[in-house]
């Protein structure tokens, strides 16, 4: 074997163990520094220092950071719970680009719902979405986002009716903005409403984490509503027979239900020997308020997310 | 065009092809084919956004780097291997030296521009599965950044017919940035008085202005280019590369070769 031949298999085999072995330690390196990442991303924290230092390739800045912004979400769902870095990640990303609408979204679905559903700060949130307003007038998307977090976190269902009117008035807008805005002021706090909110929420975004969080937000809506009105019916029962039924086989023979109900998962629900409603697996039915089987704790991270 | 300009410029171009400039093209492949497959996992919404603003502000980086890279050596590098004398010793003015040089590079970048460009569009094609008519725009902060390169070749060529390699490097990469922070410095300027004032508007004018001919995040957004900043980005970009080049021509023509 030549010498030059030699070399090369001694060079090739090196740098094959160098870079296995590089990865290895990077590896061990990032389970000792596992917060490195956000406090790169604290080191910058001003947007606007950040569109100067793009040297006008911010579109591509903002695009990385939006993209930061969503794994940063996925990450601490699945570790701390803490998203306290949420609302600065979305606010450079929007800063850097105005127009980044999707951006706009996930702040108001996330930002705002108190923890572990978000970060906790709807006043953020609401400022987050008022300047992608101010920048983007005729997204009306953003407009039912900003009475949308009226609604759900703040309660201020005037802000919101008014959010949403605004919104409506825009070319294209959701028909379901001005039934909204006129919902605000008799039914606010009715389960329709709430409902019509979340169905726009998931029509509206393409989003998987919003979609999904909606989904599971219509799926409460939806136990809360079948507990309530299988309540009544067991109430019926009592009254006609003087006792709680066991089963849903003697409700169905009384002719008040066709057969034994399900859950919106499809799972049965479960009827307690003193006549209590409950969902069989409340961890898979986050934000219902009603049918939660005696003694639940709520899981630390509830099941929102695709991932989950 | 002259001949000799032509000549120049196209052994300029040549020369630039056999340093393997245009190798830049399969990092870009690879910037875009990867961008382009990964995109759609870890984006939400914004794939298309992302292939635009990527592959646009590549485009721009990758030939801002060629041109101040290649566009400093132009002239120094004929100096050290004495082949600027055999040219200077044919019938070959001084600034036809100057003009073909520049023309060759800006020609080099054009084509290597173009090159990228269809990876851009093979890439929104992939992400989108078809081209709407509003990614046309795209073509327009296409010609933006060649229009970039114009001055920017104009400025490295510039520096290198009085400076040496490393320092036109410097210069003309600081007035790159400088040049990115052009209505900066105007608003700046607006903001003082009296001679600050004076002397902060000129320097304003007298740098490049690169930030008028940055739409990508615009046209990564559909929107609209107008004519009119067409019209003026490229009058402007032509005649403040030719404001350069007269310079270096100045300089050059001077400059004492002995």
């Amino acid at each position: 074997m030549s010498s030059t031949r030699r070399v090369t298999i001694a060079a090739g085999t090196l740098l094959l163990f160098s870079f296995v072995g590089s990865v290895l330690l990077l590896r061990q390196v990032d389970h000792l520094r596992t917060n490195a990442t956000i406090e790169q991303v604290l080191f910058i924290s001003s947007p606007r220092a950040l569109k100067r230092m793009s040297l006008g390739y911010d579109g591509l800045l903002a695009d990385i950071y939006w993209t930061r912004a969503v794994q940063y979400f996925g990450t601490a769902h699945h570790s701390t719970g803490n998203y306290e870095l949420l609302y600065p990640l979305l606010n450079i990303a929007t800063v850097l680009d105005p127009h980044l609408v999707p951006a706009y979204e996930f702040g108001a679905n996330f930002v705002g719902p108190k923890p572990p559903n978000g970060a906790g700060q709807p006043e953020k949130a609401i400022a987050l979405t008022e300047f992608g307003i101010r920048n983007n007038l005729n997204e009306w998307r953003l407009y039912y986002n900003l009475g949308f977090i009226h609604y759900t976190e703040m309660k201020n269902y005037s802000a919101a009716a008014d959010a949403f009117a605004r919104g409506s008035e825009v070319p294209g807008a959701h028909p379901f903005l001005r039934i909204l805005a006129a919902q605000m002021a008799q039914h606010a706090g009715e389960s329709d409403t709430a409902r019509m909110l979340w169905t726009t929420t998931y029509q509206a975004s393409q989003d998987p984490s919003i979609r999904a969080n909606a989904v599971a937000h219509l799926r409460a809506l939806r136990v809360d509503d079948e507990v309530t009105k299988l309540e009544s019916t067991i109430s019926l029962y009592r009254q006609k027979t003087g006792r709680s039924p066991s089963n849903f086989a003697e409700l169905a023979r009384a002719g008040l239900i066709g057969g034994v109900p399900l859950d919106p998962l499809g799972r049965p629900y479960n009827l307690t020997a003193d006549g209590k409603l409950e969902v069989r697996s409340p961890d898979d039915l986050p934000f219902i308020q009603k049918g939660m089987p005696a003694g639940y704790v709520p899981p630390k991270r509830p099941k929102l997310l695709p991932s989950d | 065009m002259n001949g000799r300009i032509f000549q120049i410029a196209s052994n300029t171009f040549r020369e630039a092809v056999r340093d393997r400039v245009l190798y830049n093209l399969i990092a870009f492949a690879l910037l875009m084919s990867g961008a382009a497959v990964l995109v759609g996992q870890i984006s939400i919404d914004i794939e298309r956004l992302v292939v635009i603003n990527l592959g646009l502000t590549a485009i721009s980086l990758f030939g801002t780097v060629i041109a101040i890279f290649v566009g400093i050596g132009l002239v120094s590098k004929e100096i050290d291997k004495r082949t600027l004398y055999t040219v200077l010793s044919r019938p070959v003015q001084r600034w036809e030296f100057i003009v073909g040089k520049f023309l060759g590079l800006a020609g080099t970048l054009t084509v290597n521009t173009f090159f990228m460009a269809i990876g851009v569009f093979a890439s929104l094609l992939y992400v989108s599965h078809r081209l709407h008519r509003a990614d046309g725009w795209v073509l327009a902060a296409l010609y933006f950044i060649i229009l970039q390169f114009l001055i920017t070749t104009a400025l490295a060529l510039l520096f290198s017919s009085f400076s040496s390699p490393l320092m036109s490097a410097v210069f003309a990469f600081s007035l790159f940035v400088i040049g990115s922070f052009a209505e900066d410095l105007r608003g700046f300027a607006a903001m003082t008085g009296g001679l600050t004032k004076w002397l902060a508007t000129g320097a304003a004018y007298l740098v490049p202005n690169f930030s008028a001919l940055n739409v990508i995040s615009s046209v990564a957004h559909q929107q609209p280019v107008s004519g009119h900043l067409i019209l003026y980005n490229t009058a402007y970009a032509v005649v403040y590369s030719a404001m350069v080049l007269c310079g270096g021509i100045l300089i050059f023509q001077h400059r004492n070769l002995k």
